[in-house]
Formats: C-alpha cells, structure tokens, sequence
C-alpha cells in the first residue's frame, strides 16, 4: 500500500517535471529570436557590413532577447522626449515598423525600416510616410488618421509650449495638409497624390534629404 | 538620457522622416559628425586588469572622468593605454555603467570604498539603479549611523561648556558618565527596593502573644513603617525635583511615562498626609495605598529588558486588543451554552450567564478549578468541546508576542516603512529630476542661440564653434528636438515662461468682451487657476464697494515662488446674474505690490 503511494506519487511528480519542461522551452523559444546572417541583410538592405554591425550592437544591447515589444519600443521611444507624451506616436511607428504585423519588431523589420529612412530613394521614403500615416493601411488616408497623427504629433510637444496649445490646433493643421495634399478635394488622399504634391513641395524635399548620414 | 537608448538616437532621428510631410515650416541643419574615424577599442589598464570598450561607449556621459578628456592625463604613452592606479573589482561595475545604462552596487563591496571610487570616476551615486539602490542606502545609513554613534562615545568622554542643568540631566540618563551618577543610581535603586519590601511585608501577620488574634505586621509597628515610607518618599520627591529641573524640555519630561510614574509612586503619601484628618474618606485612602505598588515600575529606569517588555506590549496592542475581543466572544458563546444546557439540572451552580463567564474562563484557561462542574449531559459535552478550544486560543497569543518580541530587536516595520517609502520618494524624485534634466539642457541650449544659428538658411562656420559645448549625442537630441518644433509651429518652454504666456492670452482673451465664467474655468492645470479664481472672488466682492477700478494699482499673484515675478500679469473677471458691475480688467504691473492675494 504505501509502496503504491509513493510510485503515484513519482508518477505524478515526473509527468509534472516533464510538462513543465516543455512549457519552459515553448516559452524560451517565443523570447529568444536570432536575425539572419549578416550578408543576407547585407544583400537586402543598403547597410555595408560595419554599419550593420554597429546597429546590431546597439538593437541588441537594448533587447537582449533580439526582438521589441511594443511597451518597450513605446518606452524607448519616450525617453527622447521628455517633456510630453510619446507613446501615441510610437505607437504608430510601431505599426510602420512591424511589416509582418506580428506584434514584435524584430532586428531584421528594424534594419528594413530603417534602410528605406536613411538610405532609400525620395519615393522609397515617401511612400514610407504614407504607409505611416494611413492607419489601417487601406490605401487612403483620411481627415480622421490624419487627425490621430498629428495630434500624436502634439502630443510629443507636452504641455509647456510657446504658443499654447490650443484644441484646434491640430484640426487647422489637418486642414493645411489636406488643402496642400487632396487635388481632387474628394476628403481622401491617396499614395499619388501625396508623392506627387510632396515631389513639388521644396521644403520637404529638402528636409527628406536631412537625416543622410545618420550612421 | 540613459547611455542604452543612445544607441537607439539614429532610429529616433530616422523616424523623424515621417514628420516631414506634415510641417509647414523649413527644418534646422542637422549636426555634423565631424569625427568620422572609425570607431576604435581603447585600453583601460586598471591595476594591472586590461579592460577593453569602444571609445563611443565611454562618450556616452561626457560628465564623468572616463568620457571627459580629463582621462587624457591618465594616458601612458609607451603603452598606448590608460592606467589607473584603482580596485580593478570596483572598476568592474563603473565600465558596466558605461555600457548598460545601470549602476549596480555589489553587495560585498565595502559601501566607503565604493562610495571612493565613484567620486574618482566622477559618478554620482544617485545614479545607482532601482535593483540596488535600496541596499546601498541601507548600508550607507548603517555606516553613518556608526559613525555618528563612534563621535557620540567620544562626546561622552568630556564637553568642557555644558552647564550644570545638561550635566545633572546627563548624569540622570546615562549612570555610567560619572560617579555620582552611579551612586545616585544605586542610591535611588536601594530606596525602590525597600520601598517595595516594606510594602509587602506590611501586611504579613506577625504575631505579638500566641494567643493574641494575629494583626498585619504594619499596625503592629505603625511607626517604624511611617519613617521608612517617608524616608523612601522623601529621597523619591527630591529625585523627582531635580530630574524635572534638569530636563532640557519640562512640559515634555512631565508627560513622559516615567515621570508619571514618580508621581503616582508618591502621591498616596501626601494623599494620605492630608486625609488622616478625615474619618469617612478612610476607604478611599486604603484604596490610594495600593498605587504604592507602582514604585516597582520605577525599576524599569534600571532595567533596559523591562523598557522593551513594555515597548512590546504597546506595539502589539492592536493584535492584542483583537484576541481579547475574539476571547471575549468566545466566553460569551460557551457561557450562553452552558447556562442553558445546564438549566435543568437541579442546584446548579450555572445560577445566569454572568456567573457561567467564570466556568468558561476558568475552562479556557485549562485551569479547571472544579469550583462549578457542570452535571448534565449536554453540559460535560459542551464543557468539554469549550476546554479544547480554550487550548487552541490560548496559544494564540505566545506567538504573537514573540514575533513582536523580535521584531523590535531587528528594527521594527514601522521604519522600514518610514524606509521605503523614502525609497519611493527618493525615486520618484529621481526620475523627476533626470527628466527635467533632460528638458532643461535642451531649453539651456535654446537659450545659449545654438539652435538659432543651425536654421537651413545659417552659415555653418559658427555652429562649429560652439558644439563644442555639447556633445555630439546631445547635440543630435537636441536638433530632433528642434525638429518636432519646427514640425508643429510650436516652442518648448518651462514651466515658468509658460505660465506668464498662459495669462498674457487670458489678457488677450479679454478684448472680444465675452463675459463668461467658463472661459476663466479654461485656466486649469497651472497652479495660478486656483489662485486666479480665488482671486477673482475676492476682487469682485471688493469690486462692489468700489466703483473705481484705476484705484487698484498692484496685485501681487504669488504663483507659488515668494519671490516677486517681473511680468505683466493680468485678470480678467467677470460677474454673473443681476449685478450691474461691468467686465473690467486690471492691467498691473508688478513694481508696486500693494495687495497678495492668497
């Protein structure tokens, strides 16, 4: 009887070590994430293979698991801007970084994004923008997202700003961009639209042009 | 900014494409890298230790020996390699800071030594991380705490200027200082001691004849026990004199418990000196002779062990006050019980509850002095189901007292909590402070026009000046900064400047004459809203005593700072319902601060 009890009871306690176990590497494994080798990201993005490493380097200094959540990204993202709220913003960012939409950034979509922001031709760039700004990636962008942008946007200035903010403000600023951006005033502006106007617009090709060497 | 997320600095600047399209305004020239080599591996030869980094890791904070050009003294020529002379084990947690971000502070580190090396490295210790932040406060406030009990040891052994008052209230409260302390101390003992004895053996029966009645010891030799008792009770008031004349605060010496004591202790005599006039009130001074008993708590100046019996007893009065109150229901049930079960037996001692309380208590207790048994069936069941709870009651307490008991010898958690939740100020108003760090270099650089000359249209010969002032990190933070400014038309400002601004636009407010309530309510969130309204109320009831309102030259807002602000405030107010009185603004300058308003 008692030698009965204590086989059940090792029984018990291995079928628990075992799926314990398992538990624990189904876990290890969704952590960890390992990028591709080096010259296939070299082949894919427009890094040389010292810049990758030094963004390597970094990425994983901050991640040390390979991959970003999007609490941390938030979280990283607001220590740039301590004097408001960036997490909105980030949030979006997010979204643009995260091509597969699988709710982590992992060093290969932050090496992407980034080959296209610093190394990408005006169009590339551009239509990186847009993909920013239409939230729900339908191909228009309409008064509403452009809205959540840009009040994203004013959010990152806090509250102790010159002028003060006022509540319209982000609504005329939609407002501008709308009149600069919809040729066909049909209140969505679409990819063409929005290369094109940006393409004639001085300013902004040159400030496209400002973050080239970054790296 | 913290040294890990400045390597995410490229990604936040590159994410600043996506703002582009949406500003309206030209975007400022970004700083230049100048120094484009390579970045290269630098040697730190720490005592022999060769430790290794990046030379970028080391410019990540600029403000410390390491990522200044102040280690360029510590440079070996020959070697090619920086040599310190230091604890290659200390060195160890400074080089981590460098590269995560995080100071960690090892536990078996001397806290001195560490505290040595941090200054030489140029690190401040507030930087510590949360993990070990606690530790390191701890092991700090023990190390001073040492010290100061090492300095006050040697304040003991002599302070020439104390006057007489401090070294006769020195001598009551450490004994061991002098000697007349110390025999004062065992004077004083002595006298408890026979006080005490007295007492008891007043009322020992000794017997005069073998055959007379036996009579207390005490009206048998009436006076020989008045002298002792006015002896002890002399030596107890002038101690008591002179303590209270010695105690540096005496309104607070005469509510401690001690001296509340002394009193009781010696007030039945004098009580009793009085009262021998009167016949009647004879009882009551019998009952006065019972608080002489509380000469023996005076023995607890003489004993440490006593003074934290009682500290225990205070500091667990709740969980005592509770088991009382549990005992108290649990007698009151049992009681009940046993009343009516043993109703019905005949010549029971069970005559009301209350006298069943005895039994129960008596049960409980497992004292079981079989002075009430019960004789029923349902009352043995139910006496003896109340006697085996009363074992599992009474072992209550024990714990309880005990655990308290030692708590108090480890520092009790009223400090610790005192402890965390400094901790938790301490953090907050760490965070605090390296936000407003952050902010406050970006605005101290506004200020210093060094953003004002990297607009796109600028020369660039003179912002390569004055980058040498910031680093290339910060000055990178900075122009993304500028950016988002740039972007939303709009300038970051502190707080002060934005609370002047604030109250300029209510100002501007004014002139499309809207005299609603509501739009002063729109001043939230500053800390002059509060005060504003405020103001507003108290300016519209002296508004209807006077009608001219040039006469109200200065009003001083106090926004928080005492010092007197040299703007240009203004209030607008305006008054609702029926009253006459018209929208009026004051417009004051602050020169002439004849009213504050609080």
């Amino acid at each position: 009887m008692g030698a009965l009890m204590v086989i059940f009871s090792l029984q018990t306690k291995q079928r628990r070590k075992m799926t314990d176990s398992v538990e624990d590497e189904l876990e290890l494994s969704a952590a960890r994430h390992r990028p591709e080798a080096l010259e296939q990201l070299e082949a894919q993005t427009r890094f040389s293979r010292k810049e990758l490493q030094i963004l390597y380097r970094g990425f994983k200094n901050e991640c040390p698991s390979g991959v970003v959540n999007e609490d941390t990204f938030k979280e990283i993202y607001s220590q740039f801007f301590p004097q408001g709220d960036a997490s909105t913003y980030a949030h979006f960012l997010f979204d643009a970084f995260d091509t597969d939409h699988n709710g982590s950034v992992s060093f290969e979509d932050f090496v992407m994004g980034l080959s296209i922001l610093l190394r990408g031709t005006v169009q590339e760039k551009l239509n990186w923008a847009f993909n920013l700004y239409d939230i729900n990636k339908d191909g228009y962008i309409t008064k509403e997202e452009m809205l959540d942008i840009i009040k994203s946007i004013y959010d990152m200035m806090g509250k102790c700003t010159y002028p003060t903010l006022k509540e319209e403000t982000p609504r005329q600023h939609v407002e501008i961009f709308f009149q600069k951006m919809d040729k066909n005033r049909d209140g969505v502006v679409t990819i063409d639209e929005f290369i094109d106007c940006c393409q004639n617009d001085e300013n902004i090709m040159k400030s496209m042009q400002l973050f080239e060497n970054v790296i | 900014m913290a040294a890990g997320v400045a390597a995410w600095l490229p990604f936040a600047r590159a994410a600043a494409i996506g703002w582009m399209p949406v500003a309206n305004l030209p975007m400022p020239v970004a700083p230049t890298n100048k120094n484009k080599h390579q970045d290269e591996i630098i040697i730190l030869n720490v005592s022999g230790r060769r430790f290794q980094t990046w030379r970028n890791t080391l410019d990540r904070y600029p403000d410390t020996l390491l990522g200044s050009s102040e280690k360029e003294f510590f440079f070996n020529e020959e070697t090619r390699e920086y040599f310190f002379d230091r604890d290659p084990d200390v060195f160890r947690s400074i080089l981590n800071f460098y590269r995560t971000g995080k100071l960690h502070y090892p536990r078996y580190e001397c806290i001195s030594a560490y505290d040595e090396e941090l200054s030489f490295f140029g690190i401040i210790p507030e930087i510590i991380s949360d993990c070990c932040y606690e530790e390191y406060k701890d092991r700090k406030r023990e190390n001073i705490e040492r010290l100061m009990d090492d300095l006050e040891d040697k304040k003991d052994s002599k302070l020439p200027n104390m006057t007489f008052r401090e070294t006769m209230w020195r001598a009551f409260e450490n004994p061991h200082t002098s000697t007349m302390a110390l025999v004062f101390y065992y004077v004083t003992g002595f006298f408890i001691a026979i006080s005490v004895t007295t007492n008891v053996i007043e009322t020992v029966p000794c017997s005069s004849m073998p055959n007379q009645r036996d009579v207390p010891c005490g009206e048998r030799y009436t006076e020989a026990f008045f002298c002792m008792d006015t002896a002890c009770v002399m030596i107890f008031t002038v101690e008591y004199l002179m303590r209270l004349f010695a105690a540096p605060s005496r309104y607070r010496f005469m509510r401690s418990v001690m001296s509340i004591i002394d009193v009781v202790a010696i007030l039945p005599y004098y009580i009793g000196l009085v009262m021998t006039n009167n016949e009647d009130v004879s009882g009551a001074f019998v009952t006065l002779r019972v608080f002489r008993v509380f000469r023996i708590f005076k023995f607890s100046r003489h004993s440490q062990g006593l003074r934290i019996l009682g500290y225990t007893l205070k500091s667990c009065a709740s969980e005592l006050g509770f088991l009382l109150f549990s005992l108290t229901m649990a007698i009151i049930i049992f009681a009940t019980v046993m009343f009516y079960a043993e109703k019905g037996s005949s010549s029971t001692k069970f005559t009301s509850i209350p006298a069943s309380f005895w039994y129960t208590i008596v049960t409980m207790t497992t004292l079981g002095y079989g002075d009430m048994v019960p004789k029923t069936i349902a009352g043995k069941i139910f006496g003896s189901i109340c006697s085996l709870s009363g074992v599992l009651v009474i072992a209550l307490p024990v714990p309880v007292i005990v655990s308290n008991f030692s708590r108090i010898y480890h520092q009790n958690q009223r400090a610790d909590k005192r402890r965390a939740q400094k901790v938790q100020k301490a953090r907050l108003a760490r965070m605090r402070i390296s936000k407003s760090g952050s902010s406050s270099a970006v605005l101290h650089s506004k200020r210093n026009g060094l953003n004002q000359s990297l607009e796109l249209t600028g020369s660039l010969e003179e912002d390569q000046q004055l980058k040498k002032t910031t680093s290339l990190l910060e000055s990178q933070h900075h122009h993304l900064l500028h950016c988002l400014e740039k972007t939303t038309n709009h300038e970051f400002v502190d707080e002060r400047l934005y609370e002047q601004g604030y109250l300029q636009t209510a100002l501007q407010n004014f002139p499309s004459q809207s005299p609603s309530l509501s739009s002063e309510e729109g001043i939230t969130g500053t800390c002059c809203s509060r005060r504003t309204k405020k103001n507003i109320q108290a300016l519209s009831a002296t508004h209807s005593h006077t009608h001219n309102l040039q006469e109200l030259s200065a009003l001083h807002i106090q926004c928080g700072e005492q010092h007197p602000l040299n703007t240009r405030l203004a209030l607008s107010v305006s008054t609702e319902g029926v009253s006459t009185c018209k929208l009026h603004i004051w417009s004051i300058i602050s020169n002439q601060a004849l009213i504050s308003v609080k």
